[in-house]
Formats: structure tokens, sequence, C-alpha cells
């Protein structure tokens, strides 16, 4: 099979336009004839949820949290990017287009992103509209603020709530649908398996997560809007229940899974404290407009920070390595993420580590604080402040952070077209869960952008196009198809239980963690990744054999929840050291150490892996890998250089 | 350190529940107390007893998931805080601590210390939005909106929908929760269409689903994580007397 | 009058009669303070006020009034204690100890003991005045008799402690009914929360002043 990512042909700046003008369309009083199913309701699920609402179509929304609002698009801090240029700094949508293609380190599909950058005007008006309260300027107008990666300031905002402010704009729309009955929402339910009929998408099997029922559903399209997986890492900055069950069913029905090594590793995360952690918390990308990275000059001072002997405010200015100012000065401390973090890795590699662990730097914000004054930086980041005193017991007014880089965003996912369709005809996928507009890494501020770009104001439109193919009749979930499905999730989740072996689902999954993050983390390598698809499936072979689930099926068992995800981010991290093993090259945040410049910068091979890898189950054997050629005709790709 | 817990279990909602009492040992000052969950849980589990049921999901104090009341406190002992914040250094060696479900009509219990909060999200089904289509948006900045209204606005929309102010009240009152969405919209231009409506079916649904009401005890803002003021409510009470009476 | 009854059920419907009663109780609370510190005049000045209040016909008008905003106020407080009792069927192990005020709290207990106080107080003066003994002029003495003799010698200090009640009733009372009202200002706010603590101490110290002197400083009669 070869992938057709059906992009239009012209101008880059036409490509959209044109490709709307000839989508076929579904006419209104048809469009009630349609089921679609929407799995998810972050961001894009929330989003594309309301807007087919709005069309008029009859939309089954699904979620495993007891409400919409829950999903973790909540918890993004900083902002959302968009071309508005309201600084006159000569932003456009072409710089941003550029930007995210340079961000993401020349990996991302050209049409894609200048669309994205594009709508991204529209979504601020679309969520303005919607009350969602961005900060303002005493005249006010928007105001706007600078994130890694970009020379322009073009961030909305809404203090560190961005997310949770976007979102709630998103769960507001959604609920003016379930007041116009056009979106049925069904809290607590778990996708658990796709339906395909006819080589079509036509259904899920969910599991009702209070009664611990299966269901079946059925409609003319699928929608999967379940994020990223983050959590393979077991220690990330998402929150404890995201995970790839929903996509990786998906791919494991006929969907291409796209480029699943490239993970963001984000720069400024709290770090860990000790064994018993169960996330990480990150502290948003905005505090280094303010804040300065450093670690001490010299070995020893780290030494005595490490062992409490020392201070940061005992450290003097020239005993202080600003190194990222020292490394990037065009962009100092804003380089974007998988920079900074590999910096902080190296400084830390090299033992100048502050925390007694050793994996930890400075954010320090005592310059700031001196030039602009206490308040107008509690303006700013107080809440953020306020987390972190509340989870470290330190005051960062007083003392500078601690901070390290830690697992952040996927950019790999389930490969779609440009009309956002999987290789399963009927399955799309949206947000954080298809492979996206990011190529190898994102830019701050971008995957609000992208969610709500998709679900907005791309998938409403595409999907038209699809439907207006398919006949109004439903479809029965007494076929086959659906009863088989169904067996075999309830034979699957009966496995898991009869195991009862010495483990818990957490202890595999740190193991897990561990495994991920020491070889298809931060750097890889050759050698890690081949050990690591070892361990990995001689950790499998344990988990089907010693694993520990209490209680049975037919009630609420969060034990049980996570088996089912566990087991598939056992399967995914193979897929991962796999396609890492085969990008022999390094580019945004896949950094293989035999593939790097002189003074360690990432060095990409452009022609040998200017491409989109995308897989294709295959069972028991080795998946098959598809390539998706990119092609650069308005951004030459060059070595990125924030220097 | 060493901490004792009395935690409400209960199988499911049909069931009448109990307390248990658990001993934890080796209690890190830096572990969040929902890790000293996980820890008790993990032990449960191995020794083949059901864990205890909560819920969570950010750890990060901002989906509104967890929530549990700690020593009589939504939260726990702490302020401005979801529980997902709250650090064991707030306990001290040897304290027992109670732990039980939030409490209303409106929230039952489902499990242990999991409760349906569904009824939250009937109340902003019922009004809480601003109508308007994806795409029929005007430009953003064509109406300008002062800073001081935009912070107010805001200072309401930063509720995350735990319902600790439901638990906190001893009226089980959600005044606070559907202020705060009134508010919030009743303040910005774009919320002015629909304000007299929006309030009036909010009040509606709120009452429906058998909150209690307010009785201006303050309690609920003292346990809210995000601190949203009492003035949300007086906004909010404004807004109903003047589409009562006023609005035509 | 549809919208009407939808308000008057609505939980803040109810709250609002509630705050707008309890505020017309507290201006007849001052306004009776104001005549009951007639006492201190002297026999003749309260006689000859007590004998104004019996027979004007404005006075009437405004007993019925009085008497409306009175049964508003005690029915839907105990509708809506009722009400918020059954909110939450399954109380708590350990008390609430979180910062809400204790006056915010007993409203309903306060409210109560002030109600029994009121039956106590009606039935001592107010029906003996209007209907057992119209012919008595002299009510001043029965004012100062009871206080002075009343219940073994303890009537005074019922008085006194249901005035320390009605404080607490008031102190969250008056701000509270501001709040229900829509009232909320960063500015004014602060001024009606101190006000409201004035008008608590200040009303009911008053009235108590009233028996204390009559019972401790005042010759006997």
């Amino acid at each position: 099979m070869k992938l057709d990512a059906k992009i239009p042909e012209g101008p880059i700046q036409n490509k959209w336009k044109k490709h709307k003008a000839n989508l076929k369309l579904v006419n209104p009083a048809n469009k009630r004839k349609y089921e679609i199913i929407v799995v998810g309701t972050g961001l894009a699920g929330a989003s594309a949820a309301a807007s087919l609402g709005e069309l008029g179509y009859r939309v089954k929304v699904f979620t495993y949290h007891d409400s919409p609002r829950r999903a973790h698009s909540i918890a993004a801090q900083g902002g959302i990017n968009a071309a508005k240029n309201y600084h006159n700094d000569n932003d456009s949508v072409g710089r941003l287009f550029y930007d995210t293609i340079k961000g993401g380190d020349y990996r991302a599909r050209e049409a894609n992103v200048y669309r994205l950058a594009e709508l991204s005007v529209q979504i601020i008006d679309q969520a303005v509209a919607q009350g969602v309260p961005f900060a303002r300027e005493y005249g006010g107008l928007l105001d706007n603020r600078s994130f890694g990666g970009a020379q322009v300031a073009r961030t909305f905002y809404a203090a560190g709530q961005t997310g949770q402010q976007l979102l709630l704009g998103a769960y507001s729309a959604l609920n003016r649908q379930v007041a116009e009955k056009t979106v049925s929402v069904f809290t607590r339910r778990e996708m658990l398996d796709l339906v395909v009929v006819d080589g079509r998408a036509r259904g899920i099997i969910v599991r009702n997560l209070v009664t611990g029922e299966f269901e079946r559903h059925s409609a003319h399209a699928v929608v999967l809007a379940t994020g990223g997986y983050g959590n393979v890492y077991y220690l990330s900055t998402n929150a404890k229940h995201s995970n790839v069950t929903a996509i990786w069913r998906a791919y494991k029905r006929g969907a291409f899974f796209a480029n699943p090594c490239f993970t963001q590793i984000h720069p400024t995360c709290i770090p860990q404290s000790g064994s018993y952690q169960s996330k990480l918390t990150l502290m948003s990308e905005s505090l280094r407009n303010d804040g300065r990275v450093w670690v001490p000059k010299s070995r020893e001072v780290a030494e005595k920070i490490r062992r409490g002997e020392l201070t940061a405010n005992d450290v003097s200015e020239s005993e202080r390595d600003y190194f990222l100012e020292r490394r990037y000065p065009a962009f100092g401390n804003l380089v974007p993420r998988d920079v900074a973090s590999r910096a902080a890795k190296e400084r830390c590699d090299a033992g100048y580590g502050i925390v007694p662990t050793g994996l930890g730097v400075f954010l320090d914000f005592r310059d700031a604080i001196e030039r602009l004054g206490k308040e107008v930086i509690r303006e700013r980041y107080g809440n953020l402040f306020q987390m972190y005193e509340k989870i470290t017991g330190e005051n960062p007014y007083e003392t500078p952070m601690k901070i390290y880089p830690a697992v952040h965003y996927t950019m790999g996912g389930l490969w779609v077209d440009y009309n956002l369709m999987s290789t399963i005809p009927g399955l799309y996928v949206i947000g954080e869960a298809n492979f996206s507009d990011h190529g190898a890494n994102r830019l701050g501020a971008s995957a609000l952008m992208q969610g709500l770009a998709d679900g907005y104001f791309i998938l409403p439109v595409t999907i038209g196009d699809y439907l207006a193919t398919l006949p109004f009749d439903k479809i029965s979930t007494d076929l086959a198809e659906f009863k088989d499905a169904e067996q075999k999730c309830i034979q699957n989740t009966e496995r898991l239980i009869s195991i009862q072996g010495n483990k818990t689902v957490d202890e595999l999954h740190r193991e897990l963690g561990k495994i991920v993050w020491d070889y298809i983390g931060m750097s890889r390598n050759r050698e890690g990744l081949i050990l690591a698809r070892e361990k990995i499936r001689n950790l499998r072979e344990e988990f089907y054999r010693n694993l520990r689930i209490p209680g049975g099926r037919h009630e609420i068992n969060e034990q049980l929840e996570r088996a089912g995800r566990v087991q598939d981010f056992l399967e995914l991290a193979e897929l991962m050291a796999l396609d890492a093993l085969h990008r022999e090259e390094s580019c945004g945040g896949h950094f293989r150490e035999e593939y790097q410049t002189e003074d360690g910068e990432a060095k990409r091979n452009d022609e040998l892996f200017s491409y989109v890898a995308a897989y294709e189950f295959r069972g028991e054997e080795e998946p098959t890998l598809h390539k998706e050629m990119l092609h650069f005709e308005y951004v030459k790709p060059t070595q990125r250089s924030y220097k | 350190m060493k901490v004792h817990l009395k935690i409400w279990r209960q199988k499911n909602q049909q069931e009448k529940g109990h307390f248990e009492t658990y001993t934890v040992d080796e209690v890190n000052e830096h572990m969040s107390f929902l890790e000293l969950l996980d820890v008790l849980n993990e032990r449960l589990i191995k020794e083949g007893k059901d864990p205890v049921a909560f819920s969570h999901d950010c750890r990060e104090g901002i989906c509104g998931s967890c929530g549990m009341v700690i020593n009589g406190r939504p939260h726990g002992p702490d302020s401005l805080i979801a529980t997902c914040q709250l650090h064991m250094r707030q306990f001290r060696d040897g304290d027992t601590i109670v732990v039980e479900p939030f409490r209303a009509k409106a929230f039952p219990v489902l499990k242990d210390l999991v409760v349906d909060r569904s009824a939250l999200d009937r109340i902003l089904q019922a009004g809480g939005y601003i109508t308007v289509n994806t795409g029929s948006a005007p430009e953003a900045n064509s109406i300008p909106i002062p800073k001081k209204i935009a912070e107010e606005a805001f200072s309401a929309a930063t509720c995350i929908g735990c319902g600790a102010c439901v638990a906190a009240c001893k009226n089980s009152s959600a005044m606070l929760f559907v202020a705060a969405k009134v508010s919030h919209l009743a303040l910005l231009p774009q919320g002015q269409a629909e304000r007299t409506e929006r309030v009036k079916k909010m009040v509606k649904a709120m009452d429906k689903e058998g909150f209690g009401a307010c009785s201006n005890t303050g309690a609920c803002e003292a346990e809210c994580p995000k601190g949203i003021s009492l003035r949300h409510i007086a906004r909010m009470n404004r807004e109903y007397l003047r589409a009562t009476f006023i609005a035509e | 009058m549809s919208w009407f009854s939808e308000f008057a059920r609505s939980s803040l419907g109810k709250k609002f009669f509630m705050a707008v009663s309890g505020l017309f109780l507290i201006s007849f609370l001052i306004v009776h303070l104001a005549g009951n510190l007639l006492l201190f005049q002297g026999p003749a000045e309260f006689n000859e006020y007590s004998r104004f209040m019996s027979n004007s016909p404005l006075i009437r008008f405004m007993e019925i009034l009085l008497a409306i905003g009175f049964l508003a106020h005690i029915v839907y407080a105990y509708i809506l204690a009722y009400k918020n009792r059954q909110s939450r069927p399954h109380r708590y192990a350990v008390k609430n100890n979180s910062p809400a005020s204790f006056a915010s709290r007993t409203m309903p207990f306060t409210g109560s003991f002030v109600l029994i106080y009121l039956i106590v107080h009606i039935n001592s003066f107010t029906v003996k005045h209007r209907f057992l003994e119209r012919e008595n002029t002299d009510f001043y003495r029965t004012v100062v008799e009871a206080f002075q003799y009343g219940w073994g010698g303890f009537y005074w200090l019922f008085y006194v402690i249901a005035m320390a009640i009605l404080a607490i009733h008031l102190n969250h009372g008056f701000q509270s009914a501001f709040q229900t009202l829509g009232f909320h200002h960063n500015k004014y706010t602060p001024l009606i929360k101190k006000l409201g603590s004035l008008i608590a101490l200040a009303i009911p110290a008053g009235f108590a002043s009233i028996p204390i002197y009559f019972y401790f400083f005042a010759p006997k009669i």
C-alpha cells in the first residue's frame, strides 16, 4: 500500500482554500442521518464534536473521565500561538509556518503546517467569542508573550491556565450541543476496540467503567481524539490516565502508526523527589521568558549544593554558568524544548547538577524580580509560583526553582492524510493522537493550536467529503464484526484478571518506564535500542505471567483499566525502539548519539530520512515500514541553528 | 514518618459503607497525599485486598478530578490546593487522618472515595455557554475588554469543577460553582446576549439537582482550590434579580 | 405571574425574601429600640408613648406589615433549613472545621432561639398591653415589674441572653442580606460588614441595657 497524503496541488497559500472548494458536501437535511463517534473530549475532541453537532450531524462523544472537562488539555499552561501580528513585530502566517517547520526539524508536511498557521488566527477569534478570558492589555486588547523557538511575541495566554480556559470554551460549545440534543456524551467509558466493517471504521467497543459492562456503538465514521502516549515512560507530565490504548487498538485494526519515536522532552519540570513519585509536574515554558537557567561553573560548588552545604543564593554572579545564554546567544533561554532539554542533560551528566539526585538545574528569577519588581512577576506567573511552592515547599521568589527535563508530548501518532483520515477509511485522528504537524519537535504553545485547528476547522469540513459517499443506513451492532470485537475485549479482560501473579500494574509500568527513559529517552544509541527491545519483550512476557489485578471486571476497577493500558504500552514501546533504531539520524526530539555535530547538536540526514515513517501492524511479524516522502518547496532544510 | 489512615470504604452505590483504618510506615514528607494512597494501594493489592478507589488524573491541581474530605476539610488542611497538591509535610508523625468522600445528595458515592459529580455538568449544559457557531466569530480584537473586567472574568473562570464548594458547604450548595460560570460570562461583552436567560436556566437546573441554598457562610470560598470569591455569588444574585425583575 | 412564582420557588428567590424581610425586621428593631429607650426618661414619657402605640391607626397598619415580615422570615427560614438539611443525607464523620464563621453556620439555631424569645416577649407584653389589660394606663410599671420580679427574679437574665444570641444572628444576617441582594463591592462591602457588626452590637446592647438597668440600678418598685 502506497501512502497518499492527498495534498492538494497549487501554491501553498491556496491549497486549503482550493481543497475546501473541491470537497463534497452533505446537504443540511441529510446531516442528521449520519452518526459520528468522537472518542476523547480534549481540545480536539470537544471542539470537533461541538462543531459537528452545530453542523447537524448526530454525534456520540466518549470519555473515560467523569466529565468532558477533565481531559488533559486542561493542564496546558503557557499559551496558544497565532499569527495575529498584534505586536507589530513582523509576524505573519508565513513566519509561523516557517518557525513550526524549522522547530520540527524539517520532519513535518509543509502543506499541513501552512494550513495550521493560517487557521491559527481564527482560533483566537473563536475562543474570544466563546468567552475565553485571555490576558489583556490596559487598552482592553489582547496581550501576547513570547515562547521558545520564536523571535516574535505571538502567544496568547490566560495566566498559567490557557489550556484550561480553551478547553472550557470548547466544552461549553459541546454543552450547548448537548442542550440542543445533537451531541450525546457518554462519560466513564473507555474505548477498547475499533470495529471495522467492510474495510471501513464503523464503530467502537467501550467498557463502562462504573458497571464494567461492555457496550457496542456504531456510526458512519469514527474520530479518535485520544491524546498522546507520553505515559509509556511511566513518569511524564501527562495525566495519570493518559494512554495509547485507543490509537494502539486502531493500529492493530489497520491504521498506520507514524513516527512513534518522536517524543518531546520538556525542559522545565519539577525534578523527581523519590521512588514513590507518581507523575512529574511541568512548569510552563513561559517561565523561560523571565527566568534564567544556570548551574555553577565549578563541580565542587555543585557538589556542595547537592549536599545542602551551599544554596543557590550563595553562588556569586561570576560563578554561575548560564549555559543556554552561553551556547545559544541569539535565542538564549528561549531555545526550543529539545535543545534546552539536551543542554540541561549535558550539564547534569557532566556533574553540574544541583539536586541530590544530580538531575536538576536552576531556573532563576532574581534578575527579573530586580528589573520588573515582585508584583509584575506575580502577575505573570503567580499561579505557577504558587504551584511550585505547594509541591516543593520552596518559595521561588526567594530561591531559584529547580527544574529538569521530563517527557511531555508525543509528536508521533496515527498516520493521517491531509483530510486527517487514517489508513482505515472512515477513521479520523485529530490532535495529539495523530502524527501531527510538529515533525520531530513541537514548539511551545503549538499543541493547543493544532488540537483546535483540527477540531474546529479541519475535520468538520473534511469529514463531509467522506460521509457524502456513504449511504445513510445505520449499521447494526449485531453484526459479527461487533460481536467478535466485543468478545475479544471480554476475553482479554478476563485473561488479565486470571493471571494472579505477584506484581502490580504500577510495578510493571515503572519498570517499563525506566527502560523507555533510559534507552528511548532524551538520547538514544544503536546498542541501547537493541537492548531495549529485548528488555521490553522480557518484561512483556513477565507481564502476562506475573501481573496481579485485584477484584473483578463488573465493578469500578482502576487496576484493571491500567493493566489494559500498560499492556498496550508494552507493545508500543517496542515499536518506538524499532523506529528509533531505524532512523539513523538525529532530528528534533530524536537524538541519536552516533549522529551529532562536533558541538553536540542534532545532525539530520535529509538524504536518507526526509520521510514520515508509518508502520503497518502485521500480527506476530515485524511491522511493515511505509515511507511518506517529505518535500520541502518553501522552506529549505538547513542545519537548525539557534545560536 | 508514620500515619494512620481512617478511610471510608464502600463497595458500590448500593452498599452502606464503613470506615477502615490502615497504618502506613515510611511516609516521606515530600510525598503527595495521593502518592500516599498509591503506596497504601500497592500494599493492599499484594495482601490480596481491594485497593481504595479514588478519583485523580492530572495530579497538578487543574483537572478537578480528585477530591476527598480529609480531616473534615475538602482537599485537606491547606488552602488553595486540590487534594493532589496536598503534601505530607502538612501532617505530623503519628497523625490519624480521616478520609471521607465528598458528601451531598447530588453527589452519590460510586465506590469508596469516588463520587458522581455529573450534576455539575448538567447545570452547565442548561446554559453555561455563549452561543457562537464555529467560524462565525468576529475578529478577536474588535471588542476591547478592560483589563480589570477581563481579570475579574478570569478569576471566576478558573473554576476546575472539583465540587469542593459543595462538599464544604453545610447546605451542600453549588452556588459558588454556578456563580463562577454565571459571573464569568455576565462580565464579558460576548456574554450579554444570553445574560438573562442563562442565569435563570442555570439556577433552575441547580435547584433541580438537589443542592442546598446559600447561607453566605464563606466555607466554599475558603476551600476552593482556586480561591474563587464570594463576590461572584453576589454577582449571580444580582444577575438573577435583574433577570427576574428588570429584564423584559 | 408565572415568572414571579418561578422566582419565589427558586432557592435564590427564597433567600431574597429572607434578606428583604430580615432587613425590614432590623429597621423595626431600631424603631422599637428608640421607643423602649423612653423607659429611661421616666413613667410619664413611656406611658404616653405606649398609649400612642396602642391607638394610632398607622401603627396598626405597621403591625400587620411586621407580622407578615416575621412570618415570611420564619417560614422561609424553616423551609430553607429543611431543604438544606436534606441536601446532605449522609453527614461527615469529622465536623468541617473550615474557617466559615460561627455566626453564619448557626443561623437556624440562633434564629430559632430568637423565635422562642419572641413568643415569650409577645406573651409578656404585647398580649397584655393590647388585649388583656387595655385599661392599664401605667404600662411603665408592668415592664419594670417584669424585669425586677418576673420568673422569680430571672426574667431579666433570659432577656439578656436572648439579646446576646440576637447579636450573633444579626452579625451574620445584616451583611449576608446585602450579599443575597447582590450587593458586593470592593469599596463598600468591608464598610457594610463593619456596619453590620456595629448594628449587631448596638441594637441588642440597647435592648439589654433596659433589663440590666432596672434589675441592678433602678430603685425597686
